[in-house]
């Protein structure tokens, strides 16, 4: 709670230097634009204008600094612009439109629950066999290490043709690269977590006779918790990434991935902007999500 | 038919064999750890070549590996040139800036309480966030070469750098800052000679981490523009093209690419960190 003052006087700060940013960034489109509606203005032709100093033309045009914050396409979107696009096409709009965020937001959450399902249960399944099977940890696991290593996103324009030519389209082809993100931090995290109990623990359950399966259950599941969901989060917010890279080359018509698409080919940065914000609020609640059950389960096993 | 029945022999002799290698009935000591996951791979890879074949998959699916490898050969000045364009230019140029502003910016937050308290949340918060979403905005702004990947690849960097510098700058105990006190050690000498060492497995972690990030950046920033070259744009249009073969190639590449730097920076971690327990023999 304490931390409470800092935070927002920091975030005071972001706001206030992005609106310091617009101004610059904006000026030469608004006094063009303002010059064409007729207005006087000083620093020369447009021509002139784009070579010069952002600076010193908002200092010889004051009256155009409000301008910069109402652009229709600016190049850099003033903070209340992209609220407002936010509420409009969140709250404003019927959620079945097709320019409707929440429509869009849903395509793409549902491609990213879908993957990130499947990726954490096959993860599971494989730490559990790596776990079990000294072959399996011997020739699997270090490729699972290495795979960390490599830009696996690089597959998704090739995963999605592929699948598009077998016949395969929609949701499915997106949740198999949100899947293939989050697969691998899950195996990892939770190789770690099912090898934590320590020798002790692991002793005492041999002399109390205990079965493989009871060792499971009653000490190894219950210890790899923590683990499992410190990298179920960071394979959450992998698996958002995926279905949102997955949306872009087909060139698709719906979901976050594709309104940054088409806000960048028609110049629309408020879009672009709107849809970017949709997709961090998108990451913070499944987070968010994770870490409140997190704690609940972690609570009522007695851990934290 | 035969190559499946091939495939499916020499998946079952290669697994016999790895049981009985990681069981450690042939070989003694630690060269078994490399062996096993090498068969493994070759296993896979052998299975891939001759299911593609046998089943006859078509070009435009899946490749089989022996032509990947033909076309990585064959098309290596322009592998190479992406691979200038896409890790060196893009990746490499934003990684340094990136990893160096984050480290600046965390002396300064841990310089203050205040902006410690304050960053550190927002700067968690965003390293959550999928901001590869900058990538049009950064490529509109900086244009299509690769200073516009360079960018997408600083924003990217920064946040993991930043949490995890701070983190290890925090990791002296009060007992050792106490000693440099009594020492009368001002802050610059208790920070180059105590916190910045006490810091460096953190540092490393978050350069390990923002190498991934890096290519990742560099890679999905040419799918929203580039010049007519690069790791990403090789990838897009090829896939366009159905040329899956050049598309593996690059793959290839991005791989090896991902696994050297991130090899390096180990290296180079066990060279500066010799010290912590996790790098003793």
């Amino acid at each position: 709670m304490r931390s409470i003052f800092p935070v927002l006087t920091v975030i005071a700060v972001i706001v206030a230097v992005w609106y310091v940013a617009c101004v610059p960034m904006n000026i030469k489109e608004t006094l063009t634009g303002l010059e064409r509606g007729g207005a006087e203005i000083s620093g020369g032709t447009a021509a002139e204008r784009r070579d010069a100093n952002a600076w010193g033309l908002v200092a010889r045009n004051t009256f155009a600094l409000p301008e910069t914050w109402r652009q229709d396409r600016p190049r850099l979107p003033a903070p209340h612009q992209v609220v407002g696009e936010l509420w409009d096409t969140t709250i404003g709009k019927k959620i079945t439109s097709k320019r409707s965020l929440v429509f869009h937001g849903w395509i793409t959450l549902s491609a990213t629950l879908l993957g990130f399902a499947i990726g954490a249960g096959l993860g599971i399944i494989l730490a559990i066999s790596i776990v079990y099977s000294r072959v399996m940890d011997m020739s699997v696991m270090p490729w699972a290490v290495v795979s960390q290593t490599i830009p696996i996103i690089a597959l998704a324009p090739m995963i999605i043709v592929v699948l598009y030519s077998v016949g395969v389209q929609g949701v499915v082809p997106k949740a198999v690269i949100s899947a293939y993100l989050s697969f691998f931090p899950v195996v990892v995290g939770m190789v770690k977590g099912l090898r934590s109990p320590d020798h002790m623990q692991l002793d005492l359950l041999r002399t109390y006779n205990a079965s493989k399966s009871h060792g499971f259950w009653k000490l190894r599941l219950p210890a790899s918790m923590p683990y499992l969901f410190a990298s179920m989060k960071i394979a959450v917010a992998a698996s958002l990434v995926g279905a949102i890279v997955g949306e872009l080359p087909t060139g698709a018509v719906r979901g976050l991935g594709a309104r940054m698409l088409t806000g960048s080919y028609y110049g629309q940065t408020i879009q672009i902007w709107s849809a970017l914000f949709a997709a961090a609020i998108l990451a913070a609640c499944l987070v968010g999500l994770i870490a409140l059950i997190e704690r609940t389960m972690l609570k009522r096993m007695g851990m934290a | 038919m035969i190559y499946l029945v091939l495939a499916l022999a020499l998946w079952m002799t290669a697994w016999a064999l790895n049981v009985r290698l990681a069981g450690g009935a042939l070989l003694r000591g630690q060269s078994s750890t490399i062996v096993v996951p090498l068969i493994f791979g070759a296993t896979i890879l052998a299975i891939w070549e001759l299911t593609v074949r046998g089943l006859e998959v078509p070009q435009v699916i899946l490749p089989p590996p022996s032509q990947i490898a033909t076309t990585f050969l064959q098309e290596g000045h322009i592998l190479w040139a992406d691979f200038v364009q896409t890790f060196v230019k893009g990746a490499l140029s934003g990684y340094l800036i990136g990893c160096g502003a984050a480290f600046l910016a965390s002396v300064l937050v841990d310089r203050y309480e205040f902006l410690r308290r304050g960053l550190l949340p927002v700067g968690s918060f965003m390293a959550a966030l999928p901001i590869v979403g900058t990538a049009p905005i950064l490529v509109m702004w900086f244009g299509f070469d690769w200073q516009s990947k360079s960018a997408v690849v600083v924003v990217m960097v920064f946040f993991p750098m930043l949490v995890n510098t701070v983190a290890g700058l925090r990791e002296t105990t009060a007992m050792q800052r106490d000693l440099m006190r009594t020492y009368g050690a001002s802050y610059g000498q208790a920070f180059w000679k105590l916190r910045l060492p006490a810091a460096m497995p953190f540092i490393f972690n978050g350069l390990k981490i923002s190498t991934t990030l890096a290519l990742i950046g560099a890679i999905v920033a040419e799918f929203f523009g580039s010049p007519t070259l690069g790791m990403g744009f090789r990838i897009s249009t090829s896939v366009g093209q159905l040329a899956l073969d050049m598309v593996w190639a690059e793959i290839v590449v991005a791989a090896l690419a991902g696994s050297a730097f991130y090899g390096a920076i180990t290296q180079i971690e066990r060279t500066v960190t010799f010290w912590h327990p996790s790098q003793r023999k």
